[in-house]
């Protein structure tokens, strides 16, 4: 698919801030899946330092904006080609250790529930365990907008059955851990779902580190892989630390936030 | 038996020939005087181990023997040569680790124990610091078990504190005992900072143009080192900073002051990984600079020691050093590890359980002398409760036999009596290898103790290397 | 400098600056009732000097309606809970100098060290072994000590000017408001203006600004209330005098806006200058006319705003 990108996040203060610092990581990660055509970044006002790209893969720029200022608008605009390869993320390079993605965090520790659920399947090997383990959480957690908050762990979202995205993905990687499977937090775009409505929301999943084929996307929330419809950005050990925007303004304001995601295929 | 640094049987050994003259003819009323002068010193200067929230004196002294411990030129280069060897294992590991992690690879320590590690950062991983540098200084903790024989109790790769009381300690002594340093050739350690700096300064980023600005880096004056930081700060003449001094712009660090921003090329950071930067760690933090790890990673700045630094020195991985010597250097290793038991190892651990009373066990994350257990010293209560610990998390812990650390002579109530002690001494790794020669002796004062921890009844000395 | 270590070096100047203004103040009260003749008993005073003190709420916070010559005593000089009192300034001043400790030369360092380690042997001392006397003299000498090591042994650059900028607007500050304890104490007995115990207070108020000599050097003659607010407002030659304060505090800043050139904002120095010109532009007998008090509440408010521009130009950090 050929699609067309337009995010735009902007922070509004009560009071104007004396500066802003920003790590960003909105660009498309480089695999057989994707290839970019333009890719965009600008932060209004801003500065932009160096970039890098990490040992996870990822491309990082760090942003700054100087104050006193009191609306601050990230906007991204980009071009990429897709293709679908199965969730499978191939000709992506990175350094980091499969097994760094055991770790636990506040947000994807595993309980009794998650313990019961993660064992409640049965997998041939270690991809077949991987698709048995996203159904399950696709089973046991109801997709309902407005159910759960950012901060929801994924044993929260368990007990009350019901989440978005986030806390599919987190649930997946509570339960890939609790097998012994490296799991770790991707997020990015989407363009559509399944029956072709329009996603025009940022999207998130888990990818599985199984075996000799590395690392695989699964997306519990939609009961699929990614395909051609996904856009990978970066990846971390959770939905904190995958975010692709993490930035602290100077000053006491209060921070309030508008989100817009626009995801268009190009016809040829 | 304990090896007597002092004596050997009734006759004196060589190091302590002038010193035990000089104990000898001392009156004890001048010792008292002298002792009271000393403790005088340390308050005026200020040199307190400041601990808040204990109740009590939140200034309290480190209690320091007058008794200096002494080593000949010969047994120092025997242990620098070691140190030496070990600092530079050590920083080939983190570069090795960081990057493609041939020592896993080649099958010489197991995967789960680096990467797995909660000290392996994650944010550092394919980064290169400068000059390939991950720790700057690494002190080690040593102690000695007959005359020939050191032992390395632990590594220390983070921020090892301690080098303060080592400079301040000397100072006191020549304040005090002059003629002491006027009739011994003893080798001088004062030259510590300046070394420093220049090894700090040699790790300037690529885009630091100019003389390198060093600074820094503390959590703040309620942190119980603090009088360490600011003195290093004084003596090195560089700026003291806390987090909120210093800012990111466009790519670089700056600091705040009263003419404008002041880039900053090289931080001496004295606060944990998790509180460096709140964009990349512990959103909470409010030591840090947020925006820092991205400069970092993008060369335009140092980070003293390189954040991801501690994996290097945790306690299991400790018992795989001396295969880093000759997996990266091909040289077999100087000073002894220390003989460890680590639980997680089926035999080691059968073992463990049925000696707990012979041995000590430790936290594997654990410092300062808290979370372990001293078998011959625990009662069997103790001992039961800890085996509970133990039994609920083994690679939690790793054991080892109750070592005969040496005895040096130190001032008792009353005279001099043998008191056991450890050495940690300071190495600086830059664009060279350095080590001053001396360190932080600490000693147990309780008579029979083997905790030399401050915080448990330790002091501290000051140490010699005699020229010859 | 960072901008931190020069805000803890002003403060360091304004807090023993200001725990000298807590003795003297205690010891303006305490001569004041060695005259037992005013109506109200010694109590009268007392409540003035909590006035003038600015402390008089927080003071029946911890001790009610006791205003009694030792719980003032615990609370200008021992209590923790009055941040004016001496305890809390030199604590502040000792803990801020820690914290600029690189700031500061080992002199400097070891005397505020020392005064602070022998005030905590003070406050363990039993307190009928202590007397006011014991109390202003040991603040006044520590204080003395500081600042000969401050002014013998640090270099003459920008910390040395944040810690004499701090003294001299905290000075000022201190100066006016002790002026304003005789507002208080005269303000319910108006008749007794130009009377023996009119021109007693006065001279107590010279005393603890330890000025009673140099006045008699300066001025001669009987002691009126005209001469002393002269010499304590406008005289030039008298140490303590506003006018001498404000002074410093002018010279200092112009010397910080020299050594920064024009990159550095001087609002400070440009405010300083104007009040200086508006105080020199009154006479005695004009503030009398004012009202010496409306004058002082003026000036008063003038120093701090021209302390709350020292933090802007200096202290607030730009990036």
């Amino acid at each position: 698919m050929k699609l067309k990108i337009l995010h735009e996040t902007s922070y509004s203060y009560d009071a104007p801030i004396e500066a802003l610092a920003q790590s960003l990581r909105l660009t498309p990660s480089v695999h057989e899946g994707q290839r970019v055509g333009e890719w965009r970044i600008s932060v209004s006002g801003g500065q932009r330092g160096a970039g890098f790209r990490d040992g996870a893969g990822d491309w990082v720029e760090g942003w700054t904006v100087r104050g006193p200022i009191d609306k601050v608008v990230v906007t991204i605009q980009g071009l990429i080609e897709t293709r679908d390869t199965a969730g499978v993320l191939r000709g992506h390079r990175e350094t980091i250790n499969p097994l760094v993605y055991m770790r636990s965090t506040p947000a994807t520790r595993s309980n009794d529930a998650l313990q019961a659920l993660a064992h409640s399947v049965k997998g041939e090997d270690g991809l077949d365990l991987a698709h048995e383990l996203s159904a399950a959480v696709h089973g046991a957690i109801a997709y309902v907008p407005g159910a759960t908050e950012v901060w929801t762990s994924a044993a929260e979202a368990l007990a009350l059955g019901q989440g978005v995205c986030q806390d599919h993905a987190h649930a997946l990687i509570a339960c890939a851990r609790a097998r012994g499977l490296p799991a770790r937090y991707v997020s990015g775009y989407l363009h559509s779902n399944l029956d072709g409505t329009p996603h025009d929301a940022a999207h998130a999943w888990a990818e599985i580190h199984v075996g000799t084929l590395g690392w695989v996307g699964f997306d519990a929330a939609n009961a699929c892989c990614p395909d051609d419809r996904y856009i990978r950005l970066g990846s971390g050990y959770d939905a904190p630390d995958a975010a692709p925007v993490r930035g602290m303004a100077f000053g006491p304001s209060r921070e309030s936030l508008d989100v817009r995601v626009h995801v268009e295929e190009i016809q040829q | 038996m304990f090896y007597n640094e002092m004596f050997e049987g009734s006759e004196v050994r060589a190091p302590y020939a002038m010193l035990s003259d000089w104990v000898d003819t001392m009156p004890a009323d001048m010792r008292q005087m002298k002792q009271a002068e000393a403790e005088a010193l340390f308050r005026r200067i200020g040199i307190t181990f400041a601990v808040y929230g204990e109740g009590g004196d939140p200034d309290r002294l480190i209690p320091f023997d007058m008794m200096p411990r002494v080593f000949l030129q010969g047994e120092w280069r025997r242990l620098e040569r070691g140190i030496k060897q070990r600092a530079r294992a050590l920083n080939a590991f983190l570069r090795d680790v960081y990057s493609r992690g041939e020592i896993i690879r080649a099958g010489r320590i197991p995967a789960r124990l680096v990467y797995q590690n909660a000290a392996y950062e994650k944010a550092v991983v394919g980064f290169v610091p400068p000059r390939g540098v991950f720790s700057h200084i690494v002190g080690i903790d040593i102690v000695r078990t007959g005359r020939d024989d050191f032992h390395v109790l632990e590594d220390n790769c983070r921020t090892p504190s301690g080098v303060s009381y080592m400079l301040e300690n000397r100072e006191i002594m020549m304040r005090m005992f002059p003629a002491l340093f006027r009739n011994n050739r003893i080798e001088p350690v004062d030259q510590y900072p300046e070394i420093l700096r220049r090894t700090l300064a040699s790790v300037a980023p690529a885009k630091c143009a100019d003389e390198p600005t060093v600074v820094i880096l503390t959590p703040g004056h309620f942190n119980s080192a603090y009088y360490e930081h600011s003195f290093l700060a004084n003596l090195m003449g560089v700026e003291l900073v806390e987090g909120n001094d210093l800012f990111v712009d466009a790519g670089l660090v700056y600091m705040r002051t009263t003419e404008g921003p002041k880039r900053v090329d090289v931080i001496y950071r004295r606060i944990d990984d998790p509180f460096l930067d709140p964009l990349c760690f512990r959103k909470d933090s409010m030591l840090g600079v947020p925006g820092l790890m991205d400069v970092y990673r993008s060369g335009g700045v140092a980070i003293a020691s390189a954040p991801g630094a501690g994996v290097a020195d945790d306690k299991a991985v400790y018992t795989y050093v001396p295969e880093m010597i000759r997996f990266y250097l091909g040289e077999e290793p100087l000073l002894q590890n220390v003989p460890t038991w680590t639980l997680w190892k089926e035999d080691d651990y059968k073992y463990v359980m049925a000696n707990l009373a012979d041995l000590v066990v430790k936290e594997v994350h654990g410092s300062g002398g808290y979370g372990m257990l001293i078998g011959p010293k625990a009662s069997k209560d103790e001992i039961a409760r800890f085996a509970d610990l133990i039994r609920a998390n083994p690679d939690n812990y790793i054991a080892q036999p109750t070592l005969a650390l040496s005895t040096s002579p130190t001032f008792v109530a009353e005279g001099v009596a043998p008191r056991h002690v450890d050495l940690r001494p300071f190495c600086l790794c830059g664009d060279r290898l350095e080590l001053v020669p001396g360190g932080l002796t600490r000693v147990a004062l309780r008579e029979g103790s083997l905790v030399v921890n401050s915080s448990q009844g330790g002091g501290v000395k000051d140490t010699w290397v005699l020229s010859e | 400098m960072l901008c931190r270590t020069a805000a803890n070096l002003f403060w360091m100047g304004r807090h023993l600056e200001r725990a000298e203004t807590a003795a003297r103040l205690l010891d303006v009260g305490a001569r004041m009732t060695l005259l037992p003749n005013t109506e109200a008993g010694y109590r009268n005073e007392w409540e003035s000097l909590l006035r003038a003190a600015g402390s008089q709420h927080s003071f029946a916070g911890s001790y009610g309606d006791s205003i009694t010559q030792e719980n003032i005593e615990s609370w200008l000089f021992f209590d923790k809970e009055n941040p004016s009192s001496v305890t809390s300034c030199l604590e502040q001043a000792r803990e801020g100098g820690r914290i600029v400790r690189t700031a500061l030369t080992s002199q400097v360092w070891d005397a505020l060290n020392v005064a602070f380690q022998e005030l905590r042997d003070l406050s363990r001392r039993l307190r009928s072994q202590v007397d006011t006397s014991m109390l202003t003299d040991f603040t006044t000498r520590h204080g003395a000590t500081v600042r000969g090591a401050i002014n013998a042994s640090q270099l003459r650059n920008d910390g040395w000017h944040f810690i004499n900028l701090g003294y001299s607007l905290e000075r000022a500050d201190a100066t006016s408001r002790l002026l304003d304890v005789k507002y208080f104490v005269l303000l319910p007995r108006i008749e007794f203006i130009g009377s023996g115990l009119d021109n007693y207070q006065w001279q107590v108020i010279l005393r603890a600004l330890s000025a009673h000599r140099a006045f008699h050097w300066a001025y001669g003659g009987e002691i009126t209330a005209g001469k002393v607010a002269d010499f304590l407002i406008l005289n030039g030659e008298s140490p303590r005098s506003l006018l001498s304060s404000l002074y410093e505090a002018v010279w200092n800043l112009d010397r910080l806006t020299r050594r920064y050139g024009e990159a550095v904002p001087a609002s400070a120095s440009a405010l300083a200058h104007e009040t200086l010109e508006r105080l020199m532009a009154h006479d005695i007998d004009a503030i009398f006319d004012e009202g010496l008090h409306e004058f002082l509440s003026w000036f008063i408010g003038e120093i701090g705003s021209i302390s709350d521009a020292v933090h802007d130009d200096y202290f607030s950090g730009r990036m």
